[in-house]
């Protein structure tokens, strides 16, 4: 489904992710793992088409099309969701309405027809319980004075509204609280499908405790340092990433 | 991050789609004002003797006057001697009934979208169509007429109701008020006159429609509102100009009377031509706009859409003389290109527990520049009156600017004034956000400004609010960075 090769990115100049190789396919749940500063969020940001994010070198390929020359928004259209390390607000443009414009865009995109408006209500309701969102937050502005648990919720929300083919989740566990993060994972889970493949950036081990991930790879100083299954994880609760670097840098 | 300047300003590039001209034979006085423009002027809309003093006594003192500096706005200075001041239409020279208009006409409100074949026009709302100096048609009168109310050209009512007109006319802007009123009460050529009597809600909307045509010519409209005790109306505004490289002047003044009870809703969505983006042509809009809440509890709502001008200069106020009087304000002013506005409302609470809101929302793009200029202030009188007062302004790119210059003047100790104004941009984030989730650009952006927006379009008639967010969207087309 996706394939990157010795993708390089720089950001204002600096070189950010120095040669990433990556397989995921459908099916697949992959975990990214790594240091603050390692490059995740850039990679997360650069497959979605981000401006600001110059690829230097290398290539990706999504459903058998070039990623990289498709605008942002043709890769949404595609079946690529990236829930964001840091939900962005839009005061005063309806959590609903702006769910249901993006639905449609989407839809509008693959040929398929708009939703209406009961058939949208309903779907937005089911899909608003099964995240444990509270239906007030449907009527406010997106995300504006959201908690961040909230913030993380509602872009579960989207991603179970719009049913991407792939999801890139950057820390979208970063600052919950177990209850929350129990839900965030549960919305994972939820969306695991045969035709649908993941990838979950995380800080922290502790998300897979909920998701388990079929491949884990260790993002470090812009490369992926070292790959393995769920069993690194706990690898790397008992070691801590010092070790991977060194042998990295050996 | 932001899209290089460049790159932005062709994004920007929106049409203006009004900007086409009419091919119709006009009767235009040449460029040049004097006294004897002023008769010519008089004698051409059949005005009795005393209008003429009017206009002269104004001509007069505007000959004193400087022309006003304090704005935010900057322009070279306009030229009055090379203005037309009167251009009609040939052959007909005022409005009849229908089937007298000239198709040409015609077509051109169809083109507009506002069409003054009953026919063919929006139920429930009424038009005058002024086109250059003279109204061409005003429908729906004989169902208006039924109810009492009273809806023609000023020219006509000058003539048909001169008791009426001469008990309102300039006593809420009197032609010593500023410049630009001194000028349009020497020189106006057409507007529109609505008498609601005692009692009536009006059962239509009621409408004018402004379109400049000629060129080298300035259009001075003049439109009075009388709402009479207990009555009701709402009554809206449009206005457009062909594209052209020279500056037109457009100075009019409104004038709104509420008796006790009465209540006037006045919307605006103003359009004209605003210059290209290097800043040649488009219309100096210099407005003079003001009600007079009268009676107790009468209520006047001014809301305005300004997304045209090459020079916006307007502060549509109330006088809150009534007990319990309100007043609103709702406003959403664009700017891109190179255009200016510099726009706010004035409430002046006299009577004891008047109320009034002010709600701006300002738009800047590209080079643009945006002024709220807004005075409130509670007289001695004022008995436990309030203001609340909310300005915000939205930023897109990083050339263009805002302003906000809040007068706040209270004499009473009992009132309350309250101001709360803020400062966003619309982000790349923002932008990204929504385009990650599948929504095109234009579309987000608009979807950003139209949420910015929303307190103010909330208060526009129905029909109208769609027609102001498609034009917000049109005139906004792209211009993000
Ligand atoms: N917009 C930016 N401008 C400059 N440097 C950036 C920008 N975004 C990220 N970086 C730099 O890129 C590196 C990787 O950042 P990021 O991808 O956010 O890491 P992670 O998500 O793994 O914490 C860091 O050194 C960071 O400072
Ligand atoms: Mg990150």
């Amino acid at each position: 489904m996706l394939r990157i090769r010795d993708l390089r990115t720089s950001v204002e100049g600096k070189e950010i992710l120095k040669g990433i190789d990556l397989e995921v396919k459908a099916g697949e749940v992959h975990a990214v793992m790594g240091p603050n500063g390692s490059g995740k969020s850039t990679l997360a940001h650069v497959l979605a088409g981000r401006d600001g994010y110059q690829v230097t070198g290398g290539d990706v390929e999504f459903l058998g099309q070039d990623l990289l020359d498709l605008e942002v928004e043709e890769r949404a259209h595609k079946g690529l969701f990236l829930a964001m390390q840091y939900p962005v607000e839009l005061p005063g443009v309806n959590n609903l309405t702006f769910l249901r414009e993006s639905l449609n865009a989407v839809r509008r995109a693959r040929g398929e027809e708009e939703m209406d408006a009961v058939g949208f209500m309903k779907l937005v309701r089911r899909k608003a319980d099964e995240v444990k969102l509270d239906h007030k937050l449907l009527k406010r502005s997106v995300n504006a004075g959201f908690s961040g648990g909230e913030k993380k919720r509602n872009e579960i929300l989207q991603m179970a509204m719009l049913e991407p083919r792939l999801a890139i989740l950057d820390e979208t566990d970063s600052g919950l609280d177990i209850d929350a993060l129990r839900t965030v994972a549960d919305g994972v889970n939820m969306m695991r499908s045969p035709e649908r493949a993941l990838i979950v950036v995380t800080h922290y081990q502790r998300l897979l405790e909920y998701i388990e991930p079929d491949h884990l790879h260790v993002l470090a100083g812009g490369r992926i340092v070292h790959s393995g299954g769920k069993e690194l994880a706990f690898e790397l609760e008992e070691r801590g990433y010092g070790w991977l670097l060194e042998e990295n840098a050996a | 991050m932001s899209v290089p300047e460049q790159q932005m300003d062709e994004l920007v590039r929106s049409e203006y789609k009004q900007g086409f001209i009419t091919p119709i034979e006009s009767d235009t006085l040449p460029p040049g004002l004097d006294e004897g423009v002023i008769r010519a002027i008089s004698e051409k809309k059949g005005e009795p003797e005393w209008m003429l003093e009017k206009r002269l006594v104004a001509y007069r003192h505007w000959l004193t006057m400087p022309e006003p500096q304090w704005s935010s706005l900057h322009h070279p200075p306009i030229d009055f001697q090379s203005i037309s001041y009167f251009s009609s239409p040939r052959p007909k020279d005022g409005p009849k009934n229908l089937d007298e208009v000239d198709p040409e006409l015609l077509e051109t409100y169809e083109k507009l979208g506002i069409p003054i074949d009953e026919q063919k026009a929006l139920a429930g709302v009424a038009v005058d169509a002024v086109f250059d100096s003279v109204s061409v048609a005003t429908t729906f009168r004989k169902p208006l007429a039924e109810a009492g109310v009273l809806f023609c050209s000023m020219s006509e009512a000058i003539r048909e109701y001169p008791d009426l007109v001469r008990q309102y006319l300039g006593k809420v802007v009197p032609h010593k008020d500023n410049y630009f009123a001194a000028l349009n009460s020497a020189v106006f050529s057409d507007g529109t006159f609505v008498y609601i009597p005692r009692g009536v809600r009006c059962p239509m909307e009621l409408s004018t429609y402004f379109r400049i045509n000629e060129a080298k010519t300035g259009q001075f409209e003049r439109t009075l509102i009388v709402a009479e005790a207990g009555s009701h109306v709402s009554y809206l505004e449009g206005c457009t100009a062909p594209m052209r490289d020279e500056n037109q002047l457009h100075a009019a003044v409104v004038e709104l009377v509420a008796l006790e009870d009465a209540r006037i809703k006045y919307s605006t969505v103003q359009n004209w031509y605003p210059g290209d983006a290097q800043g040649r042509g488009g219309i100096y809009n210099f407005v003079t706009k003001r009600g007079d809440c009268r009676g107790d509890r009468s209520h006047i709502s001014w809301t305005q859409v300004e997304t045209g001008s090459a020079i916006t200069w307007k502060y549509p106020s109330c006088i809150l003389r009534g007990k319990d009087s309100v007043g609103e304000f709702y406003s959403v002013a664009v700017t891109k290109g190179r255009q200016q506005a510099d726009t706010g409302t004035k409430m002046i609470h006299i009577g004891e527990n008047t109320r009034s809101t002010i709600v701006s929302k300002g738009i800047s793009a590209m080079q643009g520049s945006n002024a709220y200029r807004g005075l409130v202030r509670m007289t001695t009188g004022a008995e436990n009156a309030r203001n609340h007062t909310q300005c915000d302004s939205l930023l897109i790119g990083d050339r263009c600017s805002a302003h906000t210059y809040p007068y706040i003047e209270v004499k009473n100790p009992t009132a309350t004034v309250e101001h709360e104004a803020t400062t966003s941009k619309v982000g790349e984030d923002q932008l990204f956000y929504c385009r990650q989730r599948g929504l095109s650009e234009e579309d987000a952006v608009s979807m950003i400004i139209n949420g910015f927006c929303k307190e103010v379009f909330k208060e526009l008639p129905m029909e109208f609010a769609v027609e102001a967010q498609k034009l917000l969207a049109v005139s906004l087309e792209g211009a993000v960075g």
